[in-house]
């Protein structure tokens, strides 16, 4: 049983004008097993959230508190975040050239679990994450995120999420780019992966449509930097109807 | 740019062709001081079924065309003998033919004059390893025939402390194709001069190239792709990382199209990155058109550090950030190192690149 537990988090951007504040004082508590959605409008700050809980060196913290288990994540080196089970899906997963997936999923799990893995347990192990999520096997061997479609980039997401097995997963709006048949695809993904590790998702998201797939026990609105509503699914259900014009502007 | 006359003038760095190079540290090999030795240290590996290597003396080899280069030009006068490898036409070589020199000593130059002759529709892969001390002048001369295929790796894996001038000068007739993989790794001071003349319609060639300066190496590129036939194809492209105190690279990319080279379709692009502050990367693609009748003509050069967002990426997957820096690295390469297209060489190149990412520090 995990626990991630985010306490009146505050954090802010340095652009050409002097740090801006983008955070102002998060709270919010994920467990295993729990799946929880961050709904809300463009810029209220859902992305910094992710990106700040996992580390990215482009946000400064300036209040608040982040633990997994009762562990300080924010002392923590990004890989060291990964280590103590944290994962973040990106919304845009980034190119490295001249990497092969098959060598960073390898590098990956080496890191993440202290040894190598035993060459063909692995080598089935990647077959079938690949084959559950309908992905040729060619993709192998192509560069990392290089030249991917947008629902490759997200599959390919969804299968390190499977392979490396975290204890509390973001992700970031996983959903954008996607069409109807991928976005199936991509959320059995993530539920095969809550079911099989207890996983607890933060899920990050726009829209209601993935929630048809993976369904929140918890939905939070956000806008203006902090979570401004809370409540079950029926709260998605009223955001669909709605949108997030009462919350804007506040 | 025009094609100077020959000139016998010791440089003294004010010329554009040597304005980047530290002329103290030349041994002497550019005004003519430098003390020059008998040593002939190339020698073939492995041969094979219609390749002949042979050392030809200077009057009954074929003449080299003309260069500017002072230092080649000291070569030419100073070197008795012509390594000659000749692959007879119609000849497919399997096998890589490799050439090795490992020429020990650092007290004495050697002038060395080598000529590979590729008959016509003849096919081969020939490797030339420099390892060892070396302090050497090198004028080589690619020939090739019509319709024939040379791919050429030179790999300079220089003790520290060598210097290495060299031209690599390619001419190549009709329908031929060379294929160059430059390799700069090791030595003090290493300045390559790889230069193509296309003399027949429907040639092609592929430059090819990765570097990795550390503290205190420089190595320069100079490369010149003379089109002056028509509907010839070049592609070059250049790697390179550099880390620690005055660690230098330089590389020019001279296209010249002449009036005469309609269809022609080149592109050149350099790639630099800097791992660590107090290293100097220059970078010059430059090309001169005459005609405009061409099929496209292109440059880029960029030179950059370490992308935040792809060692996050990796770093947040578990790798630690020097794993991160070594597998970005390592992916830089990867596209040219891949070409040379033999594992063992292949694997030697990328653990000796992990090493001097190591050695700087990461």
């Amino acid at each position: 049983m995990s626990t991630l537990e985010i306490r009146g988090l505050q954090v802010s951007v340095n652009t050409d004008a002097g740090a801006v504040e983008i955070l102002n004082g998060v709270d919010l508590t994920i467990k295993s097993g729990e799946t929880h959605a961050i709904m809300g409008p463009n810029g209220s700050g859902k992305s910094t959230l992710a990106y700040s809980i996992a580390g990215h060196p482009k946000y400064s913290i300036t209040g608040g508190t982040v633990t997994l288990d009762g562990v300080d994540l924010l002392e923590m080196s990004v890989d060291e975040r990964a280590k103590a089970g944290l994962f973040l899906a990106m919304q845009y997963p980034v190119e490295v050239p001249g990497v092969s997936v098959s060598n960073f999923l390898r590098t990956a799990v080496t890191a993440l679990r202290g040894e190598a893995p035993k060459l063909r347990t692995w080598t089935g192990e990647v077959k079938d994450a690949m084959e559950a999520l309908k992905m040729d096997p060619s993709f192998a061997t192509r560069n990392v995120n290089e030249g991917f479609s947008g629902g490759e980039k997200k599959r390919h997401e969804i299968m390190q999420l499977e392979l490396l097995k975290p204890k509390i997963a973001i992700l970031d709006e996983t959903d954008s780019g996607l069409d109807v048949d991928a976005l199936r695809i991509v959320s059995e993904g993530v539920v095969r992966a809550k079911e099989a590790n207890n996983l607890g998702v933060l899920l990050i998201t726009h829209y209601t449509r993935i929630l048809r797939y993976i369904k929140p026990d918890f939905v939070h609105v956000f806008a203006n930097g902090k979570i401004v509503e809370e409540g079950g699914p029926e709260l998605a259900e009223k955001l669909e109807a709605n949108g997030y014009a009462e919350y804007v502007g506040s | 740019m025009s094609l100077l006359t020959t000139n016998y003038l010791t440089p003294t760095g004010r010329e554009e062709a040597w304005r980047f190079t530290p002329l103290k540290r030349l041994g002497g090999l550019h005004d003519g001081t430098a003390k020059v030795g008998d040593r002939e240290s190339l020698s073939l590996k492995n041969g094979a079924p219609g390749v002949k290597f042979e050392r030809i003396s200077r009057e009954l080899a074929a003449s080299p065309v003309d260069t500017d280069d002072v230092v080649i030009q000291r070569v030419r006068e100073g070197a008795h003998n012509v390594a000659t490898l000749t692959i007879a036409a119609n000849t497919e070589v399997a096998e890589t033919i490799t050439l090795s020199r490992s020429s020990h000593g650092l007290d004495s130059a050697e002038f060395s004059r080598v000529r590979i002759e590729l008959g016509a529709h003849a096919r081969a892969t020939v490797i030339m390893e420099n390892t060892g001390d070396a302090f050497l002048a090198e004028d080589v001369e690619f020939a090739l025939a019509p319709g024939s295929n040379l791919t050429f790796v030179s790999l300079q894996e220089w003790n520290t402390g060598s210097t290495h001038l060299a031209k690599h000068h390619a001419i190549v007739d009709r329908d031929a194709t060379f294929k160059s993989i430059t390799v700069t790794v090791g030595g003090s001071l290493v300045r390559l001069l790889p230069s193509v003349e296309f003399i027949g319609q429907g040639a092609s060639c592929e430059l090819l190239g990765v570097y990795f300066a550390t503290e205190g190496q420089f190595f320069e590129h100079r490369m010149f792709v003379d089109h002056k036939v028509r509907n010839a194809k070049s592609r070059v492209n250049y790697k390179g990382a550099l880390a620690g105190q005055g660690a230098h690279t330089v590389w020019i990319g001279d296209v010249f199209i002449r009036a005469a080279a309609e269809g022609t379709d080149t592109y050149e692009l350099n790639r630099n990155l800097l791992l660590s502050d107090g290293a100097r990367a220059d970078s010059v693609p430059n090309l001169e058109i005459e005609t405009g009748e061409i099929v496209g003509a292109g440059h880029a050069s960029t030179t950059g550090r370490f992308d935040d967002e792809q060692l996050f990426y990796l770093m947040s997957r578990g790798i630690e950030l020097s794993d991160a820096r070594r597998l970005v690295v390592r992916g830089f390469f990867n596209e040219i190192v891949t070409e040379i297209g033999d594992a063992v060489i292949q694997d030697r190149l990328m653990d000796r690149i992990d090493c001097e990412l190591a050695k700087a520090g990461s």
